[in-house]
């Protein structure tokens, strides 16, 4: 149980999480509320890695797996822009969806053997500084350095670009944008969208990275979950959904090596010699999502956590398309 | 006006724009039909009319929000296509909307910024927007700080970001929908000013309103709608109130109805130090003592959102009471169940009439009995009595004069006019002790606004304690025996009606005590 190597791989799983909530985020930003973040990761993740044994080459793999995930949801965008349903309930559907599409296709693709995935590698300089070094830049996926720039990135475009700003009229009052003529339909498509393929990025740093391999539902194991639940505990906001992550993939990680050894601290190790201690331990994170999904439906506390005021409702113009 | 055709704004002024036989329809709606309506640089057109007459559908079209079925638009004389909001920006056309298009949690600078292309690509230019802000809020004589968040904005402030919105766009021409139903009368003075002087400087403005004294104060001419086709465009000089409300309504109305003289009696309604919270779980009424009297109707005047829902509910059990006491004809309530003061004869009339007042997906008849379901003749032993309901509702839908086809149509079929009817009915017939009204009138047209006003003084000459929450001034002028002014949750002052004017009132609707104005007048 060496902290370094908890928090170093503790950051590799959290980049996971990282690329779903950040997704999330966006398509939240926008007004549009996704909950079937697991389903389009896991097909994400499956694609991911078929993609890559029929062409060798993980980086269209990784490419691949974001387009997928991203036409998915465009289901759940016609269906809550277009038709203007409940966005819950096609979150849910929209889960449910990709999860199918992933195990029927992917069937089989377990005994595949070995693929080639993303590159890891160490940054000169960097990876010499003292603890930060190892944990962040040491032996890790060209994808994790992918999520370090994505974030700030993410967090600049919101709150100093232009289309940034018209993100955040869209979810706040999207009356108000469309009265200055911004295409509020196209906006919330787009950013369904780039929630759809950051999810998938997710899918595929499972598959091409973190936990390299095909196994069927329990590639994200209800990781997309937890990503959701995040995007609420970082109050919409990048660089704590970052932080969040990353604290999450430690915990993970913890939760793992802590059923490892025969003692811990000079006694018996209950996780190693009762499975359910292990269980339990493993539960948290679940727990934690549900509770944070349970208070965040709250409106009231949504309103106060600063949600986006248009956050799940649809955009009815007088008229539309003609 | 000037010689050349530019604005201050450096923009090119608009001459004249022309709407000519625009007709829209609706799924089984007709709402304009042939209407021509058109306006020119340097005057105020105001466009008047009823709920439904077609003012803000015409107003839409123009503004690319809706598309016309048939007409045209020409502006200097030559033919436009309008087919989106950008469309009409790009023409000089803006439009301050009845409900501001303002997002709260941006600043002002980035509000006017949303929409326009950036000097920097895909970056943000708050900067020189700001500068520009500035400038144009220099020409036109609108205070305005570009870095303060909307939300931080009183009513009258967000609606000048809305002006130097569309001044910022270039908007030669602007649409103002109902611009002064949120604002007190210090507010709308201000507005007026500013208008005045858009109109000196060669702007073309279109006012649409249904405050006939609002029209006659600022419009060079009007023109009047209703059920969707013109009724003439007049100078409003060569009008008068009357006329243009009889226009308006399509037959004589009248305008003060007679309150007629009644003493009030003993105390019914008596609030003391009532506290509550509200939504937002910020403090919704602060310490508000008042009592109504039988024969009295006591009006609570204020902006909106300053504690008047609170204190509805608060009175009528909806809303937890944190300290202080309610009496209900001597009687601690403080905290009762709804039912049980509706069985003390207290009735509500709530403000969200098709929310609180009725279940949309019941009938006429079944909405009628709301309140006394649970009494004889309308059920005995916990059955229904359908012949005692039928009954019932035959005398009130004609009674009331609600116009319905049946007593079995579902409510939410009505009009909204006739909504209220019903819940005046059920409310009123009862012959309660007290009366609470939420913004009675709200939303309705002048016909049936008066028939609601007239319930109520009815219902004060038979003694009935009448607590009136309004924002409509006029209302509260009209009935009211003395006015209560609200303001964040407390009662500013109670003034009798003798001495209530509307400027006295507006300064108290601002926090303002009169006394202590002289200097503080903005």
């Amino acid at each position: 149980m060496d902290p370094i190597i908890i928090l170093q791989a503790g950051v590799a799983s959290g980049t996971v999480l990282l690329f779903a909530a950040l997704g999330e985020v966006l398509a939240e930003r926008s007004g549009v509320l996704n909950l079937g973040v697991e389903g389009m990761m896991l097909i994400g993740a499956m694609s991911a890695f078929s993609v890559t044994i029929a062409t060798g080459n993980p980086w269209i793999g990784v490419l691949v797996a974001m387009f997928v995930a991203g036409l998915l949801s465009q289901i759940h965008a016609f269906i809550v822009i277009t038709l203007q349903a409940d966005q819950v309930v096609s979150g849910l559907a929209l889960t449910l969806v990709g999860a199918g599409i992933s195990l029927v296709l992917g069937e089989g693709l377990s005994k595949a053997g070995t693929v080639s995935l993303m590159p890891n590698f160490s940054i000169p300089l960097l990876s010499q500084i003292p603890i930060l070094g190892p944990i962040l830049f040491t032996r890790q996926s060209v994808l994790v350095y992918i999520g370090y720039l994505l974030t700030p990135l993410a967090w600049y475009y919101i709150n100093h670009t232009r289309p940034g700003l018209h993100l955040r009229a869209v979810g706040e009052y999207p009356a108000a944008a469309d009265a200055l003529g911004i295409n509020v339909f196209r906006m919330r498509y787009m950013y369904v969208f780039v929630g759809g393929m950051l999810a998938g990025l997710g899918g595929a740093t499972i598959s091409l990275a973190v936990a390299p391999g095909w196994f069927s539902e329990l590639t994200t194991g209800g990781q997309g979950w937890i990503a959701v639940g995040l995007v609420i505990f970082a109050q919409w906001d990048p660089i704590r959904a970052a932080l969040g992550s990353y604290a999450f993939g430690a915990l993970r990680r913890l939760i793992l090596d802590i059923q490892a050894p025969l003692t811990l601290f000079g006694m018996d190790n209950p996780f190693y010699y009762n499975p359910y201690w292990g269980f339990f331990l493993q539960m948290l994170p679940y727990a934690f999502t549900v509770i944070v999904l349970v208070i965040g439906s709250r409106e009231a506390i949504r309103k106060r956590l600063g949600a986006p005021a248009a956050l799940g409702e649809p955009y009815i113009r007088g008229e539309r398309g003609k | 006006m000037t010689e050349s055709n530019k604005l201050p704004s450096g923009q090119t002024r608009i001459d004249s724009l022309e709407m000519r036989g625009v007709t829209k329809r609706f799924p089984g709606v007709l709402a304009n039909d042939h209407v021509d309506f058109d306006v020119r640089s340097g005057e105020v057109h105001a466009l008047l009319g009823e709920n439904g007459a077609g003012k803000s559908t015409l107003m839409k079209i123009l503004y690319g929000l809706y598309h016309p079925d048939e007409g045209e638009v020409l502006l200097n004389g030559k033919p436009v296509t309008i087919a989106s909001p950008t469309d009409s920006i790009n023409l000089g056309i803006g439009m301050i909307h009845q409900h501001f298009m303002l997002v709260q949690t941006l600043t002002v600078a980035e509000n006017v910024a949303l929409g326009l292309p950036s000097s920097r690509g895909a970056l943000t230019d708050l900067d020189r927007i700001s500068k520009r802000i500035l400038e144009l809020a220099d020409i036109y004589g609108l205070k305005i700080d570009p870095s303060a968040y909307i939300w931080q904005l009183s009513v009258g402030q967000q609606q000048r970001v809305e002006i130097i919105k569309a001044l910022y766009r270039g908007a030669a021409l602007l649409i103002l929908d109902e611009p002064t139903a949120v604002l007190t009368p210090q507010e709308v003075n201000e507005l007026f000013v500013i208008m005045r002087q858009m109109v000196r400087d060669g702007h073309a403005l279109i006012f649409i309103s249904h405050k006939l004294h609002e029209v006659v104060d600022i419009s060079q001419r009007v023109t009047v709608l209703r059920d969707g086709r013109k009724i003439g465009t007049r100078p409003t000089s060569e009008t008068t109130k009357q006329d243009l409300a009889n226009w308006m309504v399509g037959r004589e109305v009248g305008f003060i109805p007679d309150r007629g003289d009644v003493t009030p009696a003993e105390v019914r309604l008596q609030l003391e130090d009532v506290s509550c919270g509200s939504d937002r779980g910020t403090p919704g009424l602060r310490g508000v003592s008042v009592a109504v009297r039988s024969g009295e109707i006591l009006g609570i005047a204020g902006v909106s959102g300053n504690g008047q829902r609170e204190l509805a509910e608060a009175v009528t059990g909806l809303r937890k009471i944190v300290s202080g006491h309610v009496q209900l004809e001597g009687r601690d309530v403080t905290n009762f169940p709804p039912g049980e003061l509706t069985d003390r004869m207290l009735s509500y009339i709530p403000e969200e009439r098709m929310r609180d007042g009725m279940i949309k997906d019941f009938t006429v008849a079944e909405n009628l009995i709301l309140r006394e379901h649970h009494k004889q003749p309308y059920s005995r032993s916990g059955f229904l009595n359908l012949g005692g309901i039928a009954t019932h509702a035959d005398k009130l839908i004609r009674d009331f004069r609600v116009k319905t086809p049946s007593r079995e149509t579902l409510a939410k079929n009505l009009s909204g006019g006739n909504i209220q009817k019903v819940v005046l009915a059920r409310e009123i017939s009862r012959d309660p002790r007290v009366i609470l009204a939420a913004q009675p009138t709200r939303g309705l047209d002048i016909g049936a606004t008066e028939y609601v006003r007239m319930q109520l003084l009815e219902q004060r000459k038979k003694g009935a304690a009448i607590l009136l929450i309004s924002e409509d001034l006029d209302e509260i002028l009209a009935l009211s025996d003395r006015i209560a002014v609200i303001y964040e949750g407390r009662i500013m002052d109670i003034v009798p009606r003798a001495d209530a004017t509307p400027e006295k009132l507006g300064l108290l609707m601002a926090g303002v005590h009169p006394e202590e104005s002289t200097s503080v007048v903005k």
